[in-house]
């Protein structure tokens, strides 16, 4: 209840948007629910990305690797499940991948002061060419990750199919979006996170060891830039594809920006871009506009565009981004 | 080291010999590539000691306690504490140890409030939640025992630097520490909370706290001090091991090596045209409460106006709105006749007002830019300093050459990071570069912070210069030794508006005290109404 006095007008904007939701619900449901469900569809890996961006930026790292890694988790986990013809091991082998993807970009730039932008671009290199050499075609795997209700919640009107009858990573990455945003703002662990990103060297003279909570944060992150590839092949197909990320970690970062650097904000962004294009599509295929395919598929990209300039000005970087900690001799 | 401190007051101790050694520091050395900031420094402080450091600016002060709390490691030299030798890898280890310290350059988040800054490397939690009540409480509790106010859910980007001040001790006080290092904690604090400061480090001195107190402040080292060392260009030069019989003058020209004026002479103000005129302004601060409410004062030319006030009263938005960082929302300012109300930054600038910033840190200094970029700043696109629109940077390496002779700068070269150079150094650059710009109108707020004393009386002299040469002075500061020395007219502001204008010769120090206070009475009647 703190949390609305405090924000009126987000508070306000969620209400609206929920009463809309609900009111399109009613008027007609199956349309409601398969243009909802699809928008979370396409928001899952955007929002695991963003929480990616999060995790590393909050610290100040910044990690323009993230398409990068999770193209090689989409790539692990297929053919590792291909290879055991086991999902579990596939999934398990997309978020190691994710791991070591970002203790590359850790290490190479918290203890080998590496420019951070490099690293990123070096990761989205290096991805790129791994996955298309190794890549083989004909690959399958026994079945992507199925989806399941979750008791009770699932039978919520809208809310239940939408979020609660889905894959594990989808209702993982909801998961970890809340919680991600209860620990930076609630617990020890986040407000040093916070500290670290805005001035590390307050954070050092405080006795908190920033080398060490920089490296932990983006090699954990680098986990959830694997479940999000591993998502693309495992949960939203059951195949690989080359460059199958295809910008969605690009797009993350721009969701990063106008959430504001917040775990929730950056949810409702996602779900947004998600909407957006489900709604192009929507549109599309109900003939209702006569646009080219080629122009509905800009959408996002336009939407980027617009949305962070908008927000250009509004929001504000953790103070410490992109800039390594030295010591003072 | 045969003498024995003698304790004129406060509870017995026993002599030193007696007393547990806290601190030993054996011949200590660090240098910056060519410059030696600490060499061969040895010292001690025993337990429930207050040890003085006193020294030029870049006299190594700062890298010597740096040292001590792991943030820097030393070229050479053992650094004991309690007995143990072991190097001190990082803040962390230190105060593992026991160490506590108040930094010259404050180590807040600025983003985060108060009760968060404090609580920050020693937070307690409720079930892995943040405790942040419990904070409030805390910074409540310290607040109120050692009287430095502070509201606790503030955030530390909006407050005015007298009160990051006193975050930055509290947040020391926080932690229970055997050895506190305060470098310049005093800075900006105003008189009365300086006392209170100095009466807490005796408090927790007698209760066998050691401290380490940095300041370039004479008579708090008189006030508050056992002993003291005086260090010149990075080496121990001498020290006083019974502080009872010193006088202020005798340590400033222990320091500098010569004799100091602490008192300036100046010639009687010959008042022009008034220069700076201000009408019924009102600014908002940044929580867009009113702070400067209808404010009313004019600056003539050859004269300086000391503004006096408590720290909140209105100065910082006064200032930031007549150099062009804040708009106002009602009033007018003009610059001789042109009217300068709605003027950004760089036109007032051009418009021939100086500034120099209460925050040098965040206002006057490009940290990672060059001294003599640091230098031009405000001119660095016109002649001399740029031919069209080509930089001449032979002229930005002379001009900064000259000035930093002039202002004593102590720095390798011009070349060097301003970001590297020792707090009144820093100090120094900002206020080399808005005097050396000739403004018809000077604004100067807290112009001496963290300056040493010769190099205040260096400051002060050029400031009654500028004076007599024409320009108008608008004189900020905490200091209100600074605002007697050197005001020729003294305004009192209180609670955004100028409640009374005195001549600045043979004006009061209780009479103002009083006026600052808001007791509009003073002077005039001694019982004052009831609040
Ligand atoms: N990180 C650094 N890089 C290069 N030079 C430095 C650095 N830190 C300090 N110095 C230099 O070391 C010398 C001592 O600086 P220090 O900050 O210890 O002085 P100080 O005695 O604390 O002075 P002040 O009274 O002005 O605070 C100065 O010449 C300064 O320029
Ligand atoms: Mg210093």
């Amino acid at each position: 209840m703190q949390w609305v006095q405090h924000n009126k007008i987000w508070a306000g904007a969620a209400a609206l948007i929920l009463i809309g939701a609900y009111a399109f619900y009613f008027v007609n449901s199956n349309i409601a629910v398969s243009m909802f469900s699809y928008a979370w569809f396409l928001a899952v890996p955007l929002v695991l990305g963003a929480m990616v961006g999060v995790m590393g930026e909050r610290s100040g790292v910044v990690n323009i690797g993230i398409e990068g890694q999770m193209l090689v988790g989409a790539f692990a986990g297929f053919f590792a499940a291909a290879a055991t013809q086991s999902v579990v091991i596939g999934v398990i082998a997309g978020a190691l991948s994710g791991i070591a993807m970002g203790a590359f970009l850790a290490f190479s730039t918290v203890v080998g002061q590496l420019d951070q932008i490099i690293a990123g671009v070096v990761i989205n290199i290096v991805a790129t060419g791994i996955t298309s050499f190794y890549f083989e075609s004909g690959k399958t795997i026994p079945r992507g990750l199925p989806n399941f209700d979750v008791p009770l919640l699932s039978d919520i009107p809208l809310i239940g199919p939408v979020f609660f009858s889905d894959g594990p990573i989808a209702l993982f990455a909801l998961i970890i979006a809340f919680t991600l945003h209860f620990m930076l703002f609630k617990t020890r662990w986040g407000l040093r996170t916070r500290a670290v990103g805005e001035y590390p060297s307050a954070a050092d003279t405080a006795g908190i060891n920033v080398v060490a909570l920089r490296l932990f944060n983006v090699t954990v992150a680098g986990t959830l830039a694997g479940l999000a590839g591993t998502y693309l092949s495992m949960e939203a197909t059951s195949t690989f594809e080359r460059n199958m990320s295809s910008g969605r970690g690009f797009l993350a970062l721009a969701i990063l920006i106008f959430g504001a650097w917040r775990p929730l904000r950056a949810l409702a962004a996602a779900l947004f871009f998600g909407f957006m294009q489900s709604l192009a599509s929507q549109l599309q295929a109900s003939d209702v506009v006569n646009i080219p395919q080629q122009f509905i598929n800009l959408l996002p990209y336009v939407l980027t565009l617009v949305v962070l300039a908008a927000a250009a000005g509004r929001v504000r970087a953790p103070g410490a981004v992109g800039q390594p900690f030295v010591k003072g001799d | 080291m045969s003498e024995h401190t003698a304790y004129t007051e406060g509870p017995k101790v026993p002599a030193r010999g007696e007393r547990e050694t806290l601190l030993e520091i054996d011949g200590l050395s660090k240098s910056f590539g060519t410059v030696h900031a600490n060499k061969d420094i040895s010292l001690r402080v025993d337990r429930g000691e207050i040890v003085a450091l006193l020294g030029e600016n870049g006299a190594g002060k700062s890298t010597l306690v740096k040292q001590i709390f792991g943030l820097m490691t030393p070229d050479s030299g053992t650094i004991r504490i309690k007995g143990d030798t072991a190097r001190i890898k990082d803040p962390k280890d230190a105060i593992r140890r026991g160490i506590g310290m108040v930094h010259q350059h404050f180590q807040l988040v600025p983003v985060m409030t108060v009760a968060e800054n404090l609580m920050l490397g020693h937070e307690s939690t409720k079930g892995g939640v943040l405790d942040l009540e419990g904070a409030r409480q805390m910074v409540r509790e310290l607040s109120a025992r050692h009287k430095l106010s502070v509201d606790p859910d503030a955030e530390v980007e909006d407050l005015p630097v007298g009160t990051q001040q006193r975050v930055e001790i509290l947040k020391a006080l926080s932690r229970q520490v055997d050895l506190l290092i305060l470098d310049e904690p005093t800075a900006v604090l105003t008189p009365q909370e300086t006392d209170e400061l100095l009466g807490v480090m005796r408090e927790l001195a007698s209760g066998g706290t050691s401290i380490v107190f940095i300041t370039h402040k004479l008579r708090e080292v008189l006030a508050a001090a056992d002993r003291c060392y005086v260090l010149r260009q990075g080496e121990v030069v001498g020290g006083v091991d019974d502080l009872t019989h010193t006088t202020t003058s005798d340590l400033a020209s222990m320091m500098v090596g010569r004799d100091v004026v602490l008192r300036i002479d100046k010639a009687e103000a010959t008042p022009g045209d008034t220069v700076l005129s201000i009408k019924g302004l009102k600014v908002k601060d940044d929580r867009g409460l009113p702070a400067v409410d209808g404010f009313d004062l004019d600056v003539r030319a050859g004269e300086i106006v000391g503004l006096a006030g408590v720290e909140g009263n209105g100065q910082r938005e006064l200032v930031e709105s007549i150099a062009g960082m804040r708009p106002s929302v009602a009033g007018s300012v003009h610059l001789g006749s042109k009217d300068i109300t709605k003027s950004n930054a760089r036109d007032t600038n051009n418009a021939g007002v100086g500034h120099v910033p209460e925050d040098r840190e965040k206002h006057g200094l490009v940290g990672g830019y060059s001294i003599a970029d640091n230098l031009v700043l405000n001119r660095y696109d016109e002649e001399p300093f740029a031919k069209g629109f080509i930089r001449d940077f032979g002229a930005v390496r002379n001009h900064a050459v000259t000035l930093r002779e002039e202002f004593d700068i102590r720095s390798p070269n011009v070349e060097a990071p301003a970001g590297s150079l020792s707090g009144g150094n820093k100090q120094k650059v900002v206020v080399a570069r808005e005097m050396s710009a000739k403004p018809q109108l000077l604004m100067a707020a807290q112009p001496t912070r963290g300056v040493d004393v010769g190099s205040i009386e260096f400051i002060h002299r050029r400031i009654v210069d500028a004076r007599d040469a024409g320009a108008a002075v608008l004189l900020v500061s905490a200091e209100l030794d600074e605002i007697l020395s050197l005001s020729d007219r003294i305004a009192v502001i209180h609670d955004g508006r100028v409640v009374a204008e005195l001549p600045g010769k043979g004006a009061d120090r209780t009479e103002i005290g009083r006026l600052m206070a808001g007791d509009s009475d003073a002077g005039s009647d001694s019982h004052s109404p009831s609040h």
